[in-house]
């Protein structure tokens, strides 16, 4: 089978985010940057899916030339080959939806798997669109059964559970109360949540044997679509900054101002 | 200056390629996850982690300068970022790295027979099979030309017997690169045999009482009549220059890797001086304290452009025995350095285990000794300088 995962490149959630002075955008200078957390788990998904089923995975990342770091990081993961949509301008999810759904008609594969939102403005709607866009069918959230024991016990319930005929998948997916399971016609479009895997590290080796795995390169007009975005980013503005606590001498003192000061108990 | 802070200043991405990067960030983040939440306990109790030897050899890191069977095949320059990573977690465990990959991988993959590298280097490469290299004997440290183990012909096979001391991993090792004098004794008989855990007569005895490389297995090896079969003599090198080159190509990686050491004790000092406060404001406002955070970066970048130098030399074939000296000397002397400093600002904290400068201030008291001793690289350097050699 084969499966498409996406690796949107995003702020190294580990950096500093500074906003800049007008507020229009953020400091880029001296930033890092990875794979969107929830694309690396949708990769990984993807890699589990392929080892178990056979196929292929292919990885697809919209993007300035800098996002084929990402695609290689996926590629050094274990991905088969990878599609770089080269667009430098502004995205919103549904330009990123609209190329994405292009990229899919060319690549037909069986199921795509995205991150459920990327985690530089958690818009969450882009899978969405896509299934919408595509007429397929979507099943958002997909998550694992963390009560489950062992990690022997995890592997035989899978979140993500292709049926025998390849024609449907069942899905697990996390809700606010607890799980639901949907059972999807294929081809679907699943988004994963944060619990769904834990991604495995490149290795060395599969850093160096993605040096050497294709990197499509397609643009918007190729694909013939507009990308221009629908929505604006009209300011963007940092949180306060959080005062400086203080040092309790002892419990007494906690409670003391717990209850006088903060008011709480 | 957070993480990035330290090697942005000089934009050193910029001078690395997209696999070095990413072969340093895949590394990088085991031994956040993995290394530095459990290191101070192993240096205190004097354990190696034995539980990360896996995960170095699924994450390929082990001989991963060396190409086919089973090895990564980076370059020397990405291996060094590698090995710098491991080297900001603790010394022990990129001792024990520098020992697998540069001084018993290495030379069975350029000496070795077919059958030899495809037995060990796979399984070298994977961490299922750990190496130790003995050069070094209770009387022959600086002048390895005065080692007194002695291999004689038997049939077609060898007898060993001697002893070796201050070996990393020696008392684990499955397979062991003894180094011996053959035939004549003369300093060209050096030959070089792989033996094996098992073999009746070799013994491995841990040393105790180290203050320096807690988290490391180092052992004195005895010989007493070992047998050892001809197919495991490296067949494809003879003399010191055996164990001479595998010395020259682990103190490449380990110039560089020093400043790992380095960046850990400078980012623990740096963000203890902004916190910690004295006469009402933080230490870090002091002036002294200013001039000690100010040479400690200027070290660290100082080594890393030099380590980053001597490597991309290497992997153009390029690299000099003076220029390794060079760069092992200066960094490992720098790295100390910082550690001390870093130490100073952490005042009674910084003796402790639960921060890392004194940790790294011991373990580099071994590196400035082993891989030829700071001394003893100031000889080479005296000697090229001056055409004089003053060794002995
Ligand atoms: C933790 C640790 C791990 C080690 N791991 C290994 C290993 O895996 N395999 C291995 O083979 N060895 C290993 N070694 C040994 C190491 O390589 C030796 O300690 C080193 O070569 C120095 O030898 P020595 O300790 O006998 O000191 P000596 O050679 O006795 O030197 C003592 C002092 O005299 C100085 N000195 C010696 N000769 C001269 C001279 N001509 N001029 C000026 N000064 C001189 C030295 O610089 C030093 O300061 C390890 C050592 C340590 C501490």
């Amino acid at each position: 089978m084969k499966i498409l995962v996406t690796a949107k490149r995003v702020e190294d959630p580990e950096s500093k985010i500074k906003v800049k002075a007008d507020g229009s955008g953020i400091v880029q200078e001296g930033l890092k940057y990875k794979i969107n957390p929830f694309d690396e788990i949708a990769v990984e998904e993807g890699l589990r899916l392929a080892a178990k089923h056979g196929g292929e995975v292919v990885v697809v990342s919209i993007g300035p030339k800098e996002v084929q770091e990402q695609l290689r990081h996926a590629l050094a993961m274990g991905a088969t080959k990878a599609v770089w949509v080269n667009h430098g301008g502004a995205l919103d999810p549904m330009s990123a939806a609209g190329l994405l759904k292009a990229v899919l008609e060319r690549e037909k594969p069986d199921l795509a798997i995205l991150g459920k939102q990327s985690i530089d403005d958690d818009q969450n709607q882009t899978g969405q669109y896509l299934a919408e866009w595509l007429g397929w069918s979507q099943a958002t959230f997909a998550s694992k059964v963390e009560s489950l024991e062992s990690d022997a016990e995890k592997a035989k319930t899978p979140a993500i559970h292709i049926a025998a005929d390849g024609k449907s998948a069942q899905v697990v997916r996390e809700v606010d109360n607890g799980l639901t399971t949907l059972s999807v016609k294929l081809p679907a479009i699943v988004t994963s949540d944060l619990r769904l895997n834990l991604p495995r590290y490149a290795s060395l080796p599969g850093i160096m044997k993605a040096k050497n795995k294709p990197i499509e390169e397609l643009t918007p007009a190729a694909l013939g679509v507009d990308a221009s975005p629908q929505i604006q980013v009209v300011k963007l503005s940092a949180p306060p900054p959080r005062k400086a606590g203080v040092k309790v001498g002892d419990v007494q003192e906690l409670f003391t101002k717990l209850k006088n000061e903060a008011k709480v108990i | 200056m957070e993480r990035s802070g330290v090697e942005a200043l000089y934009r050193l991405d910029d001078a690395l390629s997209a696999e070095e990067r990413a072969v340093r960030d895949a590394v990088a983040r085991v031994v956040d996850g993995e290394v530095l939440p459990v290191i101070g306990r192993h240096f205190r109790e004097g354990t190696f982690p034995a539980q990360l030897i896996p995960r170095l050899g699924e994450l390929g890191v082990l001989g991963a300068n060396l190409t086919g069977y089973g090895c990564a095949g980076v370059s020397n320059v990405a291996y060094g970022l590698g090995l710098q990573e491991l080297e900001r977690g603790d010394s022990g465990l990129r001792s024990f790295a520098s020992v697998q990959g540069s001084l018993v991988m290495y030379p069975i993959h350029a000496w070795g027979s077919e059958e030899q590298k495809q037995r060990f280097l796979p399984a070298m490469a994977g961490g299922t099979c750990i190496g130790c290299f003995g050069l070094t004997e209770p009387e022959a440290g600086s002048d390895p030309g005065s080692m007194r183990t002695r291999a004689v012909r038997d049939g077609e096979g060898w007898v060993l017997d001697g002893s070796k001391a201050w070996i990393t991993n020696g008392t684990v090792a499955d397979v062991a690169v003894v180094w011996a004098k053959t035939d004549d004794g003369g300093p060209d008989s050096v030959r070089g045999f792989l033996v094996e855990k098992g073999m009746t007569g070799f013994a491995a005895r841990e040393i105790p009482g180290k203050l320096s490389l807690r988290a490391s297995w180092t052992a004195e090896l005895s010989f007493t009549e070992v047998r050892v079969p001809a197919r495991n003599v490296l067949p494809g090198v003879q003399g010191l220059r055996g164990p001479l080159s595998c010395l020259n190509n682990a103190r490449a990686g380990i110039a560089f890797a020093v400043t790992g050491a380095a960046i850990a004790c400078f980012e623990a000092a740096q963000a203890y001086a902004a916190q910690r406060r004295q006469f009402d404001r933080p230490i870090g406002s002091f002036q002294l304290t200013q001039e000690k955070l100010a040479d400690m970066l200027e070290r660290i970048v100082q080594a890393q452009l030099l380590g980053l130098r001597l490597l991309r030399l290497k992997d153009e074939g390029k690299a000099s025995p003076v220029m390794v000296s060079l760069a092992k000397r200066a960094n490992v002397r720098s790295a100390l350095e910082v550690a001390r400093s870093a130490r100073t600002i952490l005042g009674a904290n910084g003796i402790t285990d639960d921060f890392p400068p004194l940790r790294h201030a011991l373990n580099l008291e071994s590196v400035l000794t082993y891989e030829g001793t700071h001394e003893v690289h100031t000889l080479v350097l005296g000697k090229a300088i001056t055409g004089i050699d003053a060794f002995g």
